[in-house]
């Protein structure tokens, strides 16, 4: 049925798809600092609202922190509300990150990846969402523009049902400022995939209520006797909700298919032909380990590619599933947590443990500060894994770089 | 018809029995704030004393909804209640962000500062206990020149305070006003004149700290008393640029102008003990300066 739908295919770079999907969202409150390169995004949107295109308070704030700040309170009174960065401007917000999702409101975020200084850069990586991943967030990585649109409105499903904000991340300038074909969702197939925000606290003087009030570690009595959860058991049901939001995860991608015709889950898995060797990488460098992996099988080796999708919560189950068959794991990391490796890796690594699958994992380090990614360095660095098996190493400690030391 | 204490509304949103130290004047002030606003407001409290007085979870001492901020968040968290409430069509109710002198003066000033010229519809309260007193008594931009502090403990503040309801009503604000815990009807009567007024609206409230400043819990209200008396604090309001001097200062005005000395104030406080004799002179000097320009501003005398 969904294929019979009429596409309406524009041609759009990422940050205007971002800005369609917020305003099909119907989002109600916008508060947004601009950055490169996010910047056309949130000039998009304030154009939407000054012409009266979507009805919502722009509220174009001095800071990012602040940005977060009006999202968290316009949500506790009950409105939609979406915002927009990159780099310094999510590491500026990070206090308010934790706030949105201690306080478990349904806040979507799009962040345009881009390396964090010093010293200054504004071409991509993803080392700015990896160092927001303890803070309570769903993250959604993306590889193309199609995708983006399509996340963000499931993104605000997915959010306003296990009551967890959700950060879509997608490269910037990669994808915020590539043009390529995007099919535009129906607002009518939206309204109906998306009911409007019934917000599950609202702050009115009718029903007065206090938020976020200092809460002990313990258990403690309320003045009706009740016994009300200390700051541990919040703690334990943000973690419970995470964990939980892998079937709404999953569930939201099916019903997106039923509505839309276009299908997703938390991870792309591009099976080769029972292949042992798997690429694995995040966003849109998932696109590029396929063309590599083609030009790898043009050589004869046979290749799969792993592309993560959902970061946060890490879908575990689904990455043991499509690596079951794997001898050796190459992981390509736009990022790297000094000191250890890059951080999908260690995902990879933490979800194999104890499991039958005793491969090989290499790991790369690609792409940081807009360095270009080509198909044929995936290429040569798969080959030079395959390479090392021969050592006694199975696992190295550190990742390799491709880069010029 | 004025309020008197005969005819202030008698209903309470602050419960009785809050954290706050004895001889609080943050809580007389938040106290005689709802009142005027009738209970109909939301609130937005960064971290501050207010935060202890609200209460822990989940018990808490005041009967208005209320949230809690990150400290520096306090003006953008005010914008997202009123653009929220606006994005919902909800009216009639006012939002109320209430942050100590750190929240304001310091941590706070950018999203204060941000959202005061974003004009958005709020009543921004400051109570002032010239420092960070919820961790223990630190310096703070608005401690006072010579005052002993947590971070400033031999020498005492070698800075003045800065005038944030100057920095605000350079923000092109429709109301500005200054208050006095010692003095709660004027307080009254201007949050309930802040309450009719669109915009965004800067309300400073001097509230003595008898733990912070040193001085006996009996003597709060004295303290603030001896404050205006002095000159130290004024109270005044500008409303569309018209400056009027009000309560107890706009009484020591028609009465000749004649303030009592600083030293009094200086030397009933042990925060003051290490105040030199050229302080307390240069102080003087100020207060007479500030109260002359005052005097001079007033269109109601």
């Amino acid at each position: 049925m969904a294929s019979q739908k009429k596409s309406n295919i524009h041609i759009l770079d990422g940050n205007q798809a971002a800005a369609i999907a917020a305003k099909l969202s119907r989002v109600q409150v916008i508060a947004a600092y601009p950055i490169t390169p996010q910047t056309p995004l949130t000039e998009q949107l304030s154009q939407y609202v000054e012409a009266g295109e979507l009805q919502a308070e722009y509220v174009a704030v001095e800071s990012e922190h602040s940005a977060m700040a009006v999202c968290t309170s316009a949500s506790l009174v009950g409105a939609r509300a979406f915002t927009a960065t990159s780099s310094h401007g999510l590491a500026y917000m990070h206090e308010m990150l934790h706030w949105a999702a201690g306080a478990r409101l349904p806040i979507v975020l799009a962040c345009v990846n881009r390396a964090i200084g010093a010293p200054w850069n504004v071409l991509n990586d993803q080392q700015d969402s990896i160092s927001q991943r303890d803070t309570g967030w769903i993250q959604i990585y993306c590889r193309n523009n199609q995708e983006i649109i399509d996340s963000v409105i499931q993104a605000f499903r997915i959010a306003e049902i296990v009551h967890v904000p959700v950060m879509v991340c997608y490269d910037g300038y990669i994808l915020s400022h590539t043009e390529m074909p995007v099919d535009i969702p129906d607002q009518t197939d939206v309204d109906k995939y998306l009911p409007p925000y019934q917000a599950h606290t609202i702050l009115d003087p009718s029903n007065p209520k206090n938020y976020n009030l200092v809460t002990l570690a313990n258990p403690r009595m309320g003045v009706d006797g009740k016994l009300c959860h200390g700051y541990m058991e919040l703690r334990y049901l943000l973690q419970e909700a995470l964990q939980n939001s892998r079937e709404t995860i999953l569930q939201a991608g099916r019903e997106f298919n039923e509505v839309f015709g276009r299908d997703y889950s938390d991870m792309f898995w591009e099976d080769r032909e029972d292949a042992e060797i798997t690429i694995v990488a995040m966003g849109s460098l998932a696109m590029e380990a396929i063309v590599a992996a083609d030009m790898l099988r043009e050589e004869g080796i046979r290749v799969g590619v792993l592309g993560l999708r959902v970061f946060r919560p890490f879908p575990k189950a689904d990455v043991v599933r499509a690596l079951r068959k794997s001898k050796l794991i190459v992981v390509f990391d736009k990022n790297i947590s000094y000191g250890s490796e890059g951080a999908t890796c260690s995902e990879i690594k933490s979800a194999l443990y104890g499991t039958y699958i005793n491969a090989s994992i290499r790991n790369f380090i690609v792409g940081l500060g807009g360095r270009d990614v080509k198909a044929r360095e995936l290429v040569d660095a798969t080959k030079k894994a395959i390479a090392s098996l021969k050592e006694t190493v199975i696992n190295p400690d550190y990742p390799e770089w491709i880069c010029q030391i | 018809m004025k309020t008197n204490a005969v005819n202030l509304i008698e209903q309470e949103w602050i419960l009785p029995g809050n954290r706050t130290c004895p001889g609080c004047a943050l809580s007389l002030a938040y106290r005689h704030t709802l009142k005027a606003l009738e209970g109909q407001c939301i609130v937005t409290v960064p971290a501050s004393c207010a935060t202890v007085l609200h209460g822990m979870y989940p018990i808490t001492a005041v009967n208005v909804p209320c949230v809690n901020t990150p400290f520096a968040s306090t003006g953008a968290s005010a914008t997202g209640l009123v653009a929220g409430l606006k994005a919902l069509g909800k009216k009639g109710i006012t939002v109320l962000a209430f942050a100590g002198d750190g929240g304001t003066h310091d941590i706070g000033i950018q999203s204060l500062s941000g959202a005061a010229e974003r004009q958005y519809d709020f009543i921004y309260m400051c109570y002032d206990n010239e420092g960070y007193m919820n961790t223990g008594n630190q310096r703070s931009g608005s401690t006072p020149l010579g005052a002993v502090s947590g971070t400033t403990p031999v020498l005492g503040k070698q800075q003045y305070q800065k005038d944030m309801t100057a920095i605000m009503e350079a923000h092109g604000l429709p109301y500005v006003a200054t208050c006095s815990a010692s003095y709660p009807l004027d307080l009254y009567e201007k949050v309930k004149k802040a309450r009719t007024i669109e915009g965004t609206r800067f309300i400073h409230v001097h509230t003595p700290c008898p733990p912070g400043w040193l001085f006996p819990f009996s003597d709060t209200i004295r303290m603030g008393e001896m404050a205006v008396e002095t000159g130290l604090v004024v109270l005044y309001e500008i409303e569309d640029d018209i400056f009027r001097l009000t309560s107890a200062s706009e009484s020591l005005a028609r009465k000749g102008g004649t303030l009592q000395p600083v030293r009094e104030y200086f030397i009933s406080q042990g925060r003051f003990k290490t105040i030199t004799e050229e302080q307390i002179d240069e102080l003087q000097n100020w207060v007479n300066t500030r109260w002359k320009h005052c005097l001079h501003r007033a269109t109601n005398l």
